[in-house]
C-alpha cells in the first residue's frame, strides 16, 4: 500500500517537528504557569475563588466516581477477558436514585451560590460612586461625588509594541496590553459602586482581582460594588468583543490610603483645570507635531493606523485625503475630531484644545500629508464655539 | 432506459447519472452522502480558520493577521463550524439511517430534502464570499450582537441572508425527519421501539422547529435597524441592546442542543454493540433527552449573566441551568451501567465513543461551574467558556460524529475502513485535541478574555501549548480523510452484520444496502431489536 506509506512518513515526520518546536521554545521551560483563578483582593472575590473551588472539587469527586466505575468496566468487562455479556437492561430504582442524588449535590451547590449572589447584588451604602464608561477602546470614569472625570488609554509602549510586525519585544514592554497611560484610582477600605455604561457597542469592565465583570452597555447603567482591602495595582481588561481593538482596551486599578487618593483628586483636577486653560499660547510646528503624534498614538492609531492609511471600507485613510490636505477644510478637519462623524466617535470632551491642535497639525504633516499648516489651540477653541 | 422503468410498476428505480443524479437527487442515500461531503469541507474550511487563530496566538505580538481580520476569523470559523460542518453532519447521518432504521423505503419529503441540502453550498457562498469584500467579513462575533455587528460593512446583509437560509433549509430539514418518522416506520416498529438516534433526531427536528424562526426574527429586527431606521436595538431611538441577546439565546440555547442530541443518540447506539450488551435504561434515555430538549427553552439568560439582569431573574436561569445536569447526568450513569458486566471490543467507533463520554463529562463539569452565576462573573467572556464549549462540541459532537462515520461506514460502502490507520487516527484526535483545549482552563481562570488577538505576556506559555495541539490536531484530520476515501475505493468487503453485537434494522439489509432501502415494509418484532 504505496498511499499507507506517504501517510505514515508524513505522520512521523510531522511528530518529529512537534516535538521540535516544544524543546526549542525557550518558554516552555521557564515559564509561569498560572492554573488557577485568583483569589483576588475584596471579600467578595475571596467567596467567588471559594466558590469555584468547591463546585470544582464536587465535579472533580463525581469524575472520578464515574470515570472510576467506566475503567473498570473497561479493563475487566471485556471480550478478549472471555466474559459473557450479562443480560440487564434497566432498573428503576437505579434511575430514581441517580437521578435524586445529582439532585441533591445541585442544590448543596445553589444555596450557598444564592447567598453568596446576594450579597454581591447589594450596593446600597456605597461611600464613593465611579461610573465607568467603555468607549471604542478606553475607558473614561467620572467620579462622581468629586466632580472628576479622567480618560484611560492603552499606555503608548504598549501600542507601539502591538503593532504588527513592530519588532519589539512584548516581554519588554512594561505590563504589555495590561497598562494605562491613567490608572483609576481608589482608597482601600472603602464601598465603593462602579456604575457601567457604554457609548458606542457593548464592553465588559473586568478585573478579575475585585472578583467580579459587567457588561458596559450603551443606554444601560449597572450597578457593582467593590471594597478593596489591599493597596496595589490590579489590572484587568475589556472582556465582550467591541470591534477591533477590543484586546486593547486594559483596565488598571490602583487602590491607595484613603488620604493619598484624596490628594490624588485635588491634584488630578489642577492638573486637569491647567490643561484647559492653556489656550491662548502659541505652539511652534515641532511642538506642535511631537504632542500630536503622542495624542495619534494614543487616540488616532487604533483605526487610522501609524502609516495613515486605515483600513479600506471601515477607516478612512489620512495621508493622503483631502480632509487632511485642502486649506479650506482645516475648519472641518477640527470640527470632526471635536464632533466625531457617523463611527468616528467624538473627542472635544478628553482631549484639550492644545491636544486636538496639535494632532491636527500633526495629521497635516506627517506621512504624504506636506501642507505646512500650523493649528494653534486658539483654532480649536474657536471650533468649539460654532 | 424506457423498457427498464416499464418492468416494475412505479418508476422509482428511475437512477440518473453523472451530476444530474447529485443535483437532482431524492434518494436519502444519495442527498444524505451530500451533507456528509459538504460537512467534511465544511470542517477544513472552519478548521483552517481556527489554524489562523492559533497561529496569531502563538505568542503575544501581533504576526500574522490584523485584529479586524482575526475577529473575522473568530466569527467565521463559528458560524461554519456550527451551521456549516456539525449541523449538516447531523443531518446527513439522519438522511442516510432514519429511513433504514425504522424499515421505510426514503424520506416521507424527498424533494424538499433535494431542496434543503442544495440551499446550504448558496448560503456558504454568500457567507465566506464577505471575506473578499471591502470591509472584510463579519468580524462582530457569531453572536451578532448589536450595536457592535451594526458596524460590519458591506458584508452584513450577507451574513443576515445566509443565516436566513440556514434557518429555512434547517427547518425544512426537521420537518421532513419528523414527517417521516412518524408517518413510514414499519409495522411494529413503535415509538418506544425506535433506535435512540432516531428519537434523538425527532427531538432535535422539534428543537430546530422551535427556535430556528427566533433567529430568523432576531436577524431581520437587526437588518431593518441598520437599513430601515427602526430602532429595535437602538438605545438612543428608544430600543434596547439587550433584547437582542434574550432573543438571541432563546434560539441559542436549544441550538447547542440541536448540536449534541444527536450526538447523544449516536453514542447509545455504539457502546450497546461493542458491550454487547443492549442500551441500559431506554425509556429513562428517551424520557431524559425529552427532558433536556424542554429545559433547554428555560435557561437561555445563563449566557447573558453579566448585563445585568434582575437577581430573580438570574436565580431562576441558574437554577434552571443547573437542573439540566440532572437528566444529563442520567444519560451518562446510563452509558457506563450499559458498559458495567458487557463483553466489550473497542473498534474505533467505540474508542471514540468511550472519549466522549469522558470528554463531554468534562464539558459538562465546566458546564455546571459556568451554570453558577457569581462564579460565572469571573468565568464568563474567558477562555474558560472557550474550553467548555470546545469539550462538549468538538470532544463531544464532532468525536460522536468521527465515531458515527466508522461505524456506519462500511454499511454505506460494503467496505471495511482501515482499522489500524483509524486507530491511529483516534488516538491523535484524543490526545491533541486535549493538548489544545484543556490548557484553555488554566487561561480562562487566570484571566484571558476570548476572541483578543494579543495578549499579555503571562498568557504566553499555555498559548503556545493550545497551539501546539491545535496544529497537531487540525493535521491529525487529514488521516481522516485519507481513511475515508481509500474506504470507498476499496477494502475488506463487509457483511450485512459488520459488527458482531449490532442490533436493528439497518444490519438486516446488505452493505452497501439497496438503493431503495426497504422496497417492502419488514416485520419488526421486538427480538429484532433486542440481544
Amino acid at each position: 500500500m504505496h498511499l499507507n506509506k506517504c501517510m505514515a512518513r508524513f505522520l512521523s515526520n510531522f511528530a518529529v517537528i512537534l516535538s521540535a518546536l516544544f524543546l526549542l521554545s525557550p518558554d516552555i521551560l521557564h515559564a509561569a504557569w498560572g492554573l488557577n483563578m485568583t483569589q483576588g483582593a475584596t471579600p467578595i472575590s475571596h467567596d467567588v475563588y471559594n466558590m469555584h473551588m468547591t463546585s470544582l472539587y464536587v465535579c472533580t469527586a463525581i469524575g472520578i466516581l464515574v470515570f472510576g466505575m467506566m475503567f473498570w468496566s473497561i479493563f475487566h468487562h471485556r471480550k478478549s477477558k472471555g466474559v459473557k455479556p450479562a443480560k440487564f437492561s434497566h432498573s428503576t430504582t437505579v434511575e430514581i436514585i441517580w437521578t435524586l442524588i445529582p439532585f441533591a449535590i445541585i442544590v448543596s451547590l445553589a444555596i450557598p451560590a444564592t447567598k453568596l449572589l446576594a450579597r454581591m447584588d447589594d450596593t446600597s451604602k456605597s461611600e464613593i460612586t465611579i461610573k465607568a464608561t467603555g468607549y471604542q477602546w478606553k475607558w473614561k470614569y467620572d467620579y462622581i461625588n468629586e466632580d472628576l472625570t479622567i480618560y484611560s488609554n492603552l499606555a503608548t509602549d504598549s501600542v507601539e509594541a502591538s503593532q504588527r510586525d513592530s519588532g519589539i519585544d512584548p516581554k519588554t514592554t512594561d505590563n504589555y496590553l495590561r497598562n494605562t497611560d491613567t490608572a483609576l484610582v481608589l482608597p482601600v477600605g472603602k464601598k465603593i459602586r462602579i456604575m457601567t455604561t457604554a457609548s458606542d457597542v457593548i464592553h465588559a469592565w473586568w478585573v478579575p482581582d475585585l472578583g467580579w465583570k459587567r457588561d458596559a452597555i450603551p443606554g444601560f447603567i449597572n450597578d457593582n460594588w467593590t471594597i478593596i482591602n489591599k493597596e496595589g495595582i490590579y489590572r484587568g481588561q475589556c472582556a465582550e468583543i467591541c470591534g477591533k481593538g477590543h484586546g486593547y482596551m486594559p483596565i488598571v486599578v490602583k487602590a491607595v490610603p484613603e488620604k493619598e487618593y484624596l490628594a490624588w483628586v485635588q491634584e488630578t483636577k489642577l492638573a486637569l483645570k491647567s490643561k484647559k486653560d492653556s489656550g491662548d499660547k502659541e505652539l511652534s510646528m515641532d511642538e506642535l507635531k511631537t504632542k500630536g503624534e503622542a495624542v495619534y498614538k494614543a487616540n488616532c492609531l487604533a483605526c487610522h493606523q501609524a502609516n495613515g492609511q486605515g483600513i479600506k471600507g471601515v477607516f478612512p485613510a489620512l495621508d493622503g485625503s483631502p480632509l487632511a490636505n485642502l486649506k479650506d477644510r482645516i475648519p472641518e478637519h477640527i470640527h470632526q475630531v471635536i464632533y466625531g462623524k457617523n463611527n468616528m466617535p467624538a473627542f472635544g470632551e478628553q482631549l484639550s484644545d492644545t491636544d486636538i491642535a496639535a494632532v491636527v497639525t500633526y495629521e497635516r504633516n506627517v506621512w504624504g500629508n506636506k501642507t505646512g499648516d500650523i493649528i494653534q489651540p486658539k483654532d480649536v477653541a474657536a471650533g468649539r464655539k460654532k | 432506459m424506457s423498457t427498464i422503468a416499464h418492468d416494475h410498476h412505479d418508476h422509482h428505480d428511475h437512477k440518473p447519472t453523472g451530476i444530474k443524479r447529485w443535483l437532482f437527487s431524492t434518494n436519502h442515500k444519495d442527498i444524505g452522502t451530500m451533507y456528509l461531503v459538504f460537512s467534511l469541507i465544511m470542517f477544513f474550511i472552519g478548521g483552517s480558520m481556527a489554524m489562523i487563530i492559533r497561529a496569531e496566538l502563538f505568542q503575544p505580538g501581533l504576526q500574522f493577521v490584523d485584529p479586524q481580520f482575526y475577529n473575522s476569523m473568530v466569527t467565521v470559523h463559528a458560524l461554519v463550524m456550527i451551521f456549516g460542518a456539525v449541523m449538516p453532519a447531523g443531518v446527513g447521518l439522519a438522511n442516510w439511517m432514519i429511513p433504514i432504521m425504522i424499515g421505510a423505503p426514503d424520506m416521507a419529503l424527498p424533494r424538499m430534502n433535494n431542496m434543503s441540502f442544495w440551499i446550504l453550498p448558496f448560503a456558504f457562498a454568500l457567507l465566506l464570499g464577505t471575506l473578499f469584500m471591502e470591509g472584510g467579513a463579519p468580524a462582530g462575533g457569531w453572536t451578532m450582537y448589536p450595536p457592535l455587528v451594526l458596524q460590519t460593512g458591506k458584508a452584513f446583509p450577507f451574513l443576515i441572508f445566509a443565516v436566513h437560509f440556514l434557518g429555512v433549509s434547517s427547518i425544512m430539514g426537521a420537518i421532513n425527519i419528523i414527517a417521516t418518522v412518524f408517518n413510514m416506520r414499519a409495522p411494529g416498529m413503535t415509538l418506544m421501539r425506535l433506535p435512540l438516534f432516531v428519537w434523538t433526531w425527532i427531538i432535535t427536528a422539534f428543537l430546530l422547529i422551535a427556535s430556528m424562526p427566533v433567529l430568523a426574527g432576531a436577524v431581520t429586527m437587526l437588518l431593518t435597524d441598520k437599513y430601515f431606521g427602526t430602532s429595535f436595538f437602538n438605545a438612543a431611538g428608544g430600543g434596547d441592546p439587550v433584547l437582542f441577546q434574550h432573543i438571541f439565546w432563546f434560539f441559542g440555547h436549544p441550538e447547542v442542543y440541536i448540536l449534541i442530541l444527536p450526538a447523544f443518540g449516536i453514542i447509545s447506539q455504539i457502546i450497546p454493540t461493542f458491550a454487547r450488551k443492549p442500551l441500559f435504561g431506554y425509556a429513562s434515555m428517551v424520557y431524559a433527552t425529552a427532558s433536556i430538549a424542554i429545559l433547554s427553552f428555560f435557561v437561555w439568560a445563563h449566557h447573558m449573566f453579566t448585563v445585568g439582569l434582575p437577581i430573580n431573574g438570574e436565580l431562576f436561569f441558574m437554577y434552571a441551568t443547573m437542573l439540566i445536569a440532572v437528566p444529563t447526568g442520567v444519560k451518562v450513569f446510563n452509558w457506563v451501567a450499559t458498559m458495567w458486566k458487557g463483553a466489550m471490543t473497542f473498534e474505533t467507533p467505540m474508542l471514540f465513543a468511550l472519549a466522549f463520554v469522558i470528554l463531554f463529562t468534562i464539558g459538562g463539569f465546566s458546564g455546571l461551574m459556568l451554570g453558577i452565576t457569581p462564579v460565572d462573573f469571573q468565568y464568563h467572556d474567558t477562555y474558560f467558556v472557550v474550553a467548555h464549549f470546545h469539550y462538549v462540541l468538538l470532544t463531544g459532537a464532532v468525536f460522536a460524529l468521527m465515531a458515527a462515520i466508522y461505524y456506519w461506514l462500511p454499511k454505506w460502502t460494503g467496505h471495511m475502513y482501515d482499522e489500524k490507520l483509524a486507530k491511529i487516527h483516534f488516538w491523535l484526535s484524543a490526545i491533541f485535541s486535549n493538548v489544545l483545549f484543556f490548557p484553555q482552563h488554566f487561561l480562562g481562570l487566570a484571566g484571558m478574555p476570548r476572541r483578543i488577538p494579543d495578549y499579555s505576556v503571562q498568557f504566553a506559555d499555555f498559548n503556545m501549548v493550545s497551539s501546539l495541539g491545535g496544529f497537531a490536531y487540525g493535521i491529525s484530520q487529514l488521516l481522516f480523510v485519507y481513511i475515508v476515501i481509500k474506504c470507498v475505493l476499496g477494502g475488506k468487503k463487509a457483511t450485512g452484520q459488520v459488527w458482531e453485537g449490532a442490533r436493528g434494522l439497518e444490519w438486516t439489509l446488505s452493505s452497501p444496502p439497496p438503493f431503495h432501502s426497504f422496497t417492502k415494509p419488514p416485520k419488526v418484532t421486538k427480538a429484532l431489536m433486542d440481544y
